[in-house]
């Protein structure tokens, strides 16, 4: 491909993500109300881990303050990362057959599905992750990155924690193609999500396989590995390096699985 | 009212029974959904013989209690929580038109057999928690008492929910705060919280007695917190003044309702 | 069966200004001063443009809404206060939306209806039987809600407003959307309720077909007054010179009457082609 032929494809998708931003504004007070739910959580989410860290203090290598900087930023994910199952639009598309539309369209459905994907998470992450993170800092103080460099080896760890994310929900999305029933790849996507991400509680605090399993999954990725990146607790080229496998592994399959699903439009007719 | 959300109810289920291995499917994965929270409390536990001053058990005991009474709530009422959208679209018009209350209405929407996974996974839990506890009988009367207590404050914390939604139609999550953060809250001993927030919820929204206050006299301890001692058998008193308020509000939604048309 | 004195019903509206966080209010007449009364076994249909206040009058006649001005009776009761008492004795069908439950079968759907008006088994079977039969309801009575075509929902929705045997039946938009073959049964429908059960019936459309073959009163509301009331042979009269109700109708629309009879006429001769 000739080079300004790349530019204007990326422009495409620059303008995809820049909809998907703005198509997301128009729910502010859905996410305002969102952002105040996740507060709350993280207010209380947060005495539950000081009382345990206070009965076991470095417990899993954290002390109080990391314990409480990590519960708010788990809270902060869930908007960016869905952590909660918020699945694409995509799925209801496969459902109702319009998925044929956009198959036929001559861009990639899944950089296209991506690319919105990407401006909903940077809406969400104005409306949803700055709130609950600066309350948590306001009631029980949580720490700060120390450096620039710091700062933007999260920057890329969060950001790479939005595409696992994203590559994980197109997965199960497009999994609506061959499994009838989709609510319970939905619910199993959800609890999976939930709990192997370190949402509900580090996943250093896993014991033995349970532990190893969860540091090695993708959904690791999501949430414990960009917090730790914040943190300062994980080595940060170690840390990227595992959520860009993860994210090359799923946007592969991605891709594997957007062209079963157009020839299965094609030649069975959905 | 009872007996028309009953039938109702009934329709519903047996609807939802034509397909029977959705409907369990529905049922297994929600309670797996809540298997979660115990999880948390087991992970927990592996690291800590005491939370809060409080052991696995009884931490079990809090979050049996208050998961049995908030998925009561959730399963017979918890649907009221949707009326923003039902605002949005326009049916909760159409419920206006029937000879029925709108909450009751609200409430059965949709009974599925789903419902009855919150309650029947913490009563699970509440049922192995309860033995290990060695309960005198002079005190477990109350555990009855403090579920239907739990039952009623929930049900009020959904009204209350859902009538904030006449206002924020467009926001209906800003409800999840308060019902899924109760119930949140209640599964773990006050004593972690901060005495602020404990004075907050044990005398403005009255979630200390849905099963706090009640089970310091079930479990024969002092108030960590030093609040008086009679609070733990005032967990009637405080459901029905939450109850009034919250049966109030509905009402003052309902006018507004139907005087905005909106 | 319907009685309004002086109804009015107005709104207050906050608008954006051009400003940030400035807002105006205002207050908008969806209706005002309306009086009119329809009488047991009537057939009135109730005329009007895009937003001249038919859906309020509507809202407030089923007691949705609260009027606030005015004194308003449906069948011996004040809507606003004893709601749940007067929806005992109205059916009430909404064209645009339904009111039965998208993913029930219709048969379910009935079963809903029949627990919520509390409407005993045996009367229920034979209405239901009754109602099967007229509006031919049998080959989709199984079907969920969400698959009916929009003419067999219609059919679906008008049954389940009249299972409680209301003496008054209010319709809104009925027709909308309906292909040919399903207005005339429907309207087939209609007029044997009206006719053989004295069924008091009050329905808004913007289909004339149905104030032609339907009605024997009209009532045209526009900006939320009331414009006419009368026969459709007095509608005709209103301007003798237009061939079709539509154009008689239309010119009534856009300006009332012989006043404003020369650009009335142009539009409706416009219409016409």
């Amino acid at each position: 491909m000739p080079a300004h032929r790349r530019g204007v494809v990326f422009q495409l998708y620059l303008r995809i993500a820049g909809y998907g931003f703005r198509r997301h504004s128009t729910y502010r007070a859905a996410a305002l109300a969102g952002a105040f739910t996740n507060t709350i959580f993280g207010v209380l989410r947060a005495y539950v881990l000081i009382a345990l860290w206070e009965a076991r203090p470095g417990l899993g290598g954290y002390d109080v303050a990391d314990a409480v900087t990590f519960c708010f930023l788990t809270q902060a994910f869930i908007g960016p990362m869905q952590v909660f199952g918020g699945t694409l639009q995509l799925a209801q598309r496969v459902r109702s057959g319009d998925v044929a539309i956009d198959l036929m369209r001559p861009a990639s459905l899944q950089l296209w599905t991506m690319a919105d994907d990407m401006g909903r998470a940077a809406y969400l992450f104005l409306v949803r992750s700055v709130p609950p993170t600066l309350v948590g800092a306001a009631l029980f103080g949580i720490t700060v990155p120390d450096s620039p460099w710091h700062w933007s080896a999260f920057g890329v760890s969060f950001v790479m924690g939005v595409l696992v994310s994203f590559g994980w929900r197109y997965l199960v999305a497009l999994s609506t193609c061959w499994i009838n029933d989709d609510r319970g790849v939905n619910a199993l996507s959800v609890i999976l999500t939930g709990f192997f991400s370190g949402m509900v509680l580090p996943l250093n605090l896993f014991p033995g396989w349970l532990g190893a399993f969860a540091n090695a999954a993708p959904w690791a990725a999501m949430v414990q590995v960009p917090a730790d990146v914040y943190l300062g607790t994980r080595e940060v080229w170690g840390a990227l390096a595992f959520q860009g496998a993860w994210a090359a592994v799923l946007l592969g399959l991605g891709a594997f699985a957007t062209a079963g699903a157009r020839r299965k439009v094609v030649i069975q007719g959905g | 009212m009872a007996r028309a959300y009953v039938l109702l109810a009934w329709t519903w289920l047996r609807a939802s029974f034509q397909y029977p291995a959705s409907a369990l499917i529905g049922l297994a994965v929600a309670m797996a959904l809540y298997t979660l929270d115990v999880a948390a409390i087991w992970v927990i536990f592996g690291h800590t013989e005491r939370l809060g001053g409080f052991t696995a058990h009884e931490v079990m005991f809090l979050y049996g209690t208050a998961g049995v009474s908030f998925g009561l709530a959730d399963m017979l009422f918890g649907n009221v929580d949707r009326l923003g959208a039902q605002v949005r679209t326009g049916t909760f018009d159409t419920m206006l038109i029937r000879p029925v209350s709108p909450f009751v209405q609200m409430a059965v929407d949709r009974f599925t057999v789903t419902r009855f996974g919150r309650v029947l996974q913490a009563g699970v839990v509440l049922a192995i928690a309860l033995p290990q506890l060695d309960l005198a009988w002079s005190r477990v009367w109350m555990v009855p008492v403090m579920i239907v207590c739990g039952l009623v404050i929930f049900t009020s914390v959904f009204a209350f929910g859902g009538a904030i939604q006449f206002l924020l139609t467009e926001a209906p999550e800003i409800a999840n705060a308060f019902t899924y953060g109760g119930s949140q809250l209640t599964q773990y001993p006050m004593t972690v919280y901060g005495a602020e927030l404990v004075r907050g919820v044990t005398f403005i929204m009255p979630l200390a007695f849905v099963n706090w206050q009640p089970a310091l006299f079930v479990l024969d301890r002092e108030d960590p917190l030093g609040l008086p001692h009679w609070l733990r058998f005032a967990s009637p008193v405080a459901a029905l003044a939450i109850a009034l308020a919250a049966a109030a509000l509905w009402r003052v939604g309902i006018r507004r309702y139907r005087s905005t048309g909106s | 069966m319907i009685e309004l004195e002086g109804v009015g019903r107005s709104f207050t509206v906050r608008r954006r200004t051009g400003r940030l966080l400035r807002r105006e209010k205002a207050v908008v007449h969806a209706v005002r001063d309306l009086s009119f009364s329809v009488a047991p076994g009537e057939f009135v249909g109730y005329l009007g443009p895009n937003g001249a206040g038919k859906s309020t009058t509507i809202k407030m006649m089923t007691g949705i809404l609260t009027p606030t001005e005015g004194r308003l009776r449906v069948a011996g009761l004040d809507p606003s206060r004893r709601r749940t008492v007067l929806a005992r004795r109205i059916g009430v069908v909404f064209g645009q939306r339904t009111t039965l439950w998208w993913d029930l079968p219709l048969r379910d759907s009935f079963e809903l209806v029949r627990h919520l008006y509390k409407v005993d088994r045996n009367t229920f079977r034979q209405r239901l039987d009754e109602l099967t039969e007229l509006l031919e309801l049998t080959s989709f009575l199984h079907t969920p809600v969400r698959q009916l075509s929009l003419g067999q929902r219609m059919r679906g929705d008008i049954a389940a407003a009249l299972l409680h045997a209301p003496p008054v039946l209010v319709l809104d938009e009925p027709t909308i959307g309906l292909d040919v073959v399903s207005k005339a049964a429907l309207r087939a429908f209609l007029s044997e309720l009206n006719a053989e059960r004295g069924t008091t019936v009050l329905l808004t459309t913007h289909d004339l077909g149905d104030v032609e073959r339907l009605c024997n009163r009209v009532m045209v509301i526009d900006q939320g007054r009331l414009s006419f009331d009368g026969t459709v042979e007095d509608l005709r009269a209103t301007a003798p010179d237009e061939s079709s109700i539509e154009d008689v109708v239309a010119r009534l629309y856009t300006g009332g009457g012989t006043a404003a009879a020369e650009p009335a006429q142009q539009l409706g001769s416009s219409v016409a082609q």
